[in-house]
């Protein structure tokens, strides 16, 4: 191995971050610690950031303020051709004018690394690509040319891997298929890597840590569990998942929870699970935490219930089926129940009752005087839904 | 395309099978016809003329047949001199004219892409030297370049140049005029290929540990290959069968003349057509040799 | 720091000189359209608009230059023409032979212009046809035939042939089809072609030299003079040639960008 590059992986670490580019800034004061040998994923929406940030920590731009530092060590004004990280890009990059064995052994080669080749044809044993190493990517899949592209970077063994929305581009079952590929080489390798994506199932089965991104800045970062369950924003809140989420004001306190008056019906929320407690609060519970009853529930303690509603609609995916109930003064509430029977429970129309565990529920930090007032928005229907409901609107207009 | 430098680089249409159809033979006719008369009848013409002898016991420019070789075997003894000369003059001044023009087609085709304003002036400097004619080009440099022009007495007085120095009429500035005059024609092919480099494959072999000069060689150089070739041809060409640079009331003088020069002076002045067309065909022999193993070596698919 | 600073501008330092170079003999030919002349223009004399005002009373000056306008424009038009239809063939249709029609119009780009020059002179010997217009005229179309069409193949393989078939699924008949869909999509890529031709019309020297007799075109007024002495008046024309053809390129550049712009906006 060469000097200066792990045997292992390495941490990371971005102290005040900042990005402008003419015109906007990109990246505001970020602060960010992957532990060596983890999984992270960088999960946001397009524009958020992320990509600029990948790309600082490459070495393919300076950052305007800020360190980098690589296990310790500054790299900040290292070029990239001197970091120990390597880069699996989005659109592959795969020197067209070199055969695909040339092309993962081009790293080697640079470093002076002994047998060039024999390493390359390793790699290329490891995502089972070997038959064609002597083609030329153009006469490759997209699939292929994607895991070339991956034995291309880790044949290197760098300290750091990038990963830039290298599933994007295929298929669900192959995408499926890479995703436990990907996780087993980080894992037998040792390596750390750093997965830039837009798909958070993606972000969740594959991730140790997941970081929430918008706007230049890191919402929330944590386990996926953690980050699904006990979300903080109403923007990972309506990104990861989807969530029923409801403004209110706090009416009374207790030592172990709180009370929420959304609308005349009273919310409890366990203490511990919210970021504020105290005034106008945005509250939410996840679809499938709830419960659907055609008949009014008795009231239980560390049980919450709302209604009476009515089915406005029920979505069939396979799995499980979406219930749309209409909540008054609550808006449309989404229930999600796993299909333990055949067909639906209720239809559409039937008057429901829905309640759900109080430990379940989470407190957002956002200020609904800030922040967007919360009625179950059209973040949380369904596509087929939405388009459903706006086709209703424009046959009523015509 | 080799010869596409001047061609758009607009992206193909995936387009629909060929039909095949009579109007495919309409549109053909009228041109392929005029080429056929008017290209390859002259060089049916030219073979045969450089099978003509002198009659004997008439005026200059009579001539009759006979199928012999001795005007090949007349040109190549007395004119073999000029021909290696040219094949000389042509490799350097090609070389010369690619080192100058990579760079300059590099930042046009890359360094410019964030000005697309810029770019486009750019082109037009590059062209700009065509619509000046390129016999007062030359005639412009022999001037600036002559004995008493501002470049060497400059030099001289600074000592560089011995009193005696000159460059005009000697092989240095008849190279440089010929370099000179087809910088355009190397530049636009060269900017042509490099104006479609994807600069991900540049971030990508930094990214694999290659510094900055090795990135060049092993991706940008290879990728730029199908301009390079482009351009070298369409410099070479011209250069080889050129008789404008070397002439003495250019550049060159008496001793620098290169094939061209020996064409045109036996055709003008001694009206001497066989050896004329004898050494056209030579010239035009060993070009189509030269490309032929050239396009092989680099293999390009289509050259049209 | 300052290895940071060379890395970053040297490409910048490089090109601009280059500018300079290639430059150079433009601006000294410009400059001494305006010198102050006797016989030959060599020396600087003195500065004078007298070659520009009285510029056709130099003798040939303007005829060769009315002579190469004219062979230009009548060459391009033949070659646009011809070039175009071989062009339009070679994309969208099939036929025998294709290889060596490829080949045929390959050639004449690969030949050097001595070889292509002396070859039509033999032709014209022996067909009896005398050197003059005419024959220019023949030599110029044939050379511009291949660069037509190879300028031309490019445009015409950009062009989505499903425009033609919505064309024809629209009622129109063939002729009709080429002169409303398909002639005004090729129309750029065919005046790209004409300037192009029209251009290497105007500067050919070699070929015409070889073919022209008596007839005489700028480039040959030039190359005569240039043995003799050059007049200030040759400058003169060709800086003329050089700003009008500048303005052209600016102007058109300027449009299309306005052009872009305001469909942006729309």
């Amino acid at each position: 191995m060469a000097e200066g590059f792990a045997e292992a992986g390495a941490d990371l670490e971005l102290v005040g971050i900042t990005k402008r580019f003419p015109g906007f800034t990109a990246i505001e004061e970020l602060n960010l610690t992957i532990p060596a040998g983890s999984f992270f994923a960088l999960l946001g929406p397009s524009g958020c950031g992320k990509t600029t940030t990948l790309r600082l920590v490459a070495g393919l731009e300076d950052p305007t303020a800020g360190r980098i530092l690589i296990g310790g060590k500054d790299v900040t004004q290292t070029k990239s051709y001197q970091r120990p990280v390597n880069t699996v890009f989005q659109s592959y990059a795969l020197f067209p004018h070199m055969t695909v064995l040339e092309n993962v052994a081009f790293g080697l080669k640079r470093r002076r690394i002994a047998d060039p080749l024999g390493k390359a044809h390793e790699a290329l044993r490891l995502v089972e690509l070997d038959h064609v190493a002597q083609r030329k990517p153009t006469q490759l899949s997209g699939g292929q040319q994607q895991r070339v592209a991956l034995a291309r970077a880790v044949v290197n063994r760098p300290a750091l891997l990038l990963l830039d929305e290298p599933l994007g581009a295929l298929d669900l079952k192959l995408r499926r298929q890479m995703q436990i590929e990907l996780k087993d080489i980080q894992q037998d390798v040792g390596l750390t890597f750093l997965h830039v994506t837009h798909d958070q199932e993606e972000a969740m089965t594959m991730a140790d840590t997941v970081a929430v991104m918008n706007k230049g800045q890191i919402e929330q970062m944590g386990a996926p569990e953690e980050l699904y369950e006990l979300p903080k924003t109403a923007f990972v809140a309506n990104f990861l998942g989807q969530s029923n989420l409801f403004t209110g004001k706090v009416t009374s306190t207790g030592k172990d929870s709180f009370v929420v008056d959304v609308a005349g019906t009273k919310i409890e929320v366990p203490r511990e699970r919210a970021q504020r407690h105290a005034g106008e609060v945005t509250i939410g519970v996840r679809p499938e935490k709830l419960m659907l009853h055609t008949v009014a529930p008795k009231a239980a303690s560390g049980t919450n219930v709302i209604g009476p509603g009515r089915v406005s609609d029920v979505s069939f995916s396979g799995v499980s089926t979406q219930y749309t109930v209409s909540v008054p003064g609550l808006g449309e509430v989404i229930v999600f129940a796993q299909n333990m029977v055949f067909g639906p429970v209720v239809n559409t129309g039937a008057q429901v009752w829905l309640t759900w565990t109080v430990d379940h529920g989470f407190g957002l930090a956002d200020d609904p005087a800030e922040a967007p007032r919360f009625e179950p928005d059209t973040d949380t229907k369904s596509i087929a839904v939405q388009k459903r409901e706006k086709l209703e609107e424009e046959l009523e207009e015509a | 395309m080799a010869f596409g430098a001047f061609a758009t680089s607009a992206p193909v249409v995936e387009s629909a099978p060929r039909r095949r159809s009579r109007v495919a033979l309409l549109l053909l006719l009228p041109g392929i016809a005029y080429l056929a008369l008017f290209f390859l009848v002259p060089l049916v013409s030219l073979i045969l003329t450089s099978f003509q002898e002198k009659t004997p016991g008439t005026d200059i420019g009579v001539y009759s047949y006979a199928f012999n070789l001795e005007n090949y075997a007349f040109i190549f003894s007395t004119y073999g001199e000029h021909m290696l000369r040219s094949v000389f003059y042509a490799v350097v001044a090609t070389v010369l004219a690619l080192l100058f023009s990579y760079p300059l087609a590099y930042f046009i085709g890359v360094t410019l892409r964030r000005f697309p304003l810029l770019q486009a002036l750019a082109l037009t400097l590059v062209i700009a030297p065509f619509f000046i004619s390129f016999l007062l080009r030359t005639l412009a440099w022999k001037q600036i370049l002559s004995d008493e022009g501002p470049v060497i007495s400059t030099l001289k007085g600074l000592s560089l140049l011995g009193s005696d120095a000159h460059f005009t009429g000697t092989a240095g500035a008849v190279i440089f005029g010929l370099a000179y005059n087809f910088i355009p024609f190397m530049t636009l092919p060269i900017y042509t290929s490099l104006e479609k480099l994807d600069l991900r494959y540049v971030e990508a072999g930094g990214d694999l540990y290659a510094s900055p000069a090795r990135t060049f060689f092993s991706v940008t150089l290879p990728l730029s290959a199908p301009g390079v070739i482009s351009g070298t041809l369409l410099t070479f060409i011209p250069i080889s069968g050129d008789y404008v640079n070397a002439s003495n009331a250019f550049l060159g003088s008496s001793e620098t003349a290169m094939v061209g020069n020996v064409i045109e002076s036996q055709f003008f002045t001694s009206q001497n057509y066989p050896v004329a067309a004898a050494l056209s065909i030579v010239l035009m022999a060993a070009i189509l040799l030269l490309v032929s193993i050239y396009v092989r070596k680099s293999g390009t698919e289509d050259l049209v | 720091m300052i290895g940071r600073f060379f890395a970053r501008y040297t490409i910048w330092i490089y090109a601009t000189l280059a500018f300079v170079f290639l430059l150079i003999p433009i601006i000294y030919t410009i400059v001494f359209s305006f010198n102050d002349s006797r016989r030959t223009n060599i020396a600087w004399r003195g500065f004078t608009l007298d070659n520009w005002i009285y510029l056709c009373e130099e003798q040939g000056v303007c005829q060769a230059f009315v002579n190469s306008i004219l062979v230009g424009v009548i060459a391009t038009l033949l070659a646009t023409t011809l070039g175009t239809m071989i062009a339009i063939a070679l994309v969208r249709y099939r036929f025998k032979f294709r290889a060596a029609t490829t080949l045929l119009l390959f050639l004449p780009m690969a030949t050097p212009e001595v070889v292509l020059g002396t070859g039509l002179a033999a032709e014209f010997l022996t067909a009896g046809i005398p050197k003059g217009m005419l024959t220019v005229i023949l030599a110029h179309t044939m050379f511009c035939i291949s660069f037509v069409v190879v300028t031309v193949r490019a445009r015409v393989a950009s062009l989505d042939p499903a425009m033609e078939e919505a064309g024809r699924d629209l009622y129109a008949s063939p002729g009709q089809v080429f002169m409303r869909v398909t002639f005004p999509l090729l129309l750029p890529g065919i005046i790209a072609a004409a300037l192009l031709s029209f251009a290497l019309s105007f500067d050919d020297f070699i070929i015409t030299n070889f073919n022209s007799g008596p007839f005489v075109t700028f480039p040959k007024y030039l190359y005569t003079a240039a043995a003799k002495g050059m007049p200030a008046e040759a400058n003169v024309v060709a800086s003329a040639v050089f700003f009008i053809a500048i303005i052209a390129v600016v102007v058109s550049q300027l449009s299309a960008a306005a052009k872009r712009k305001r469909l942006a906006k729309q």
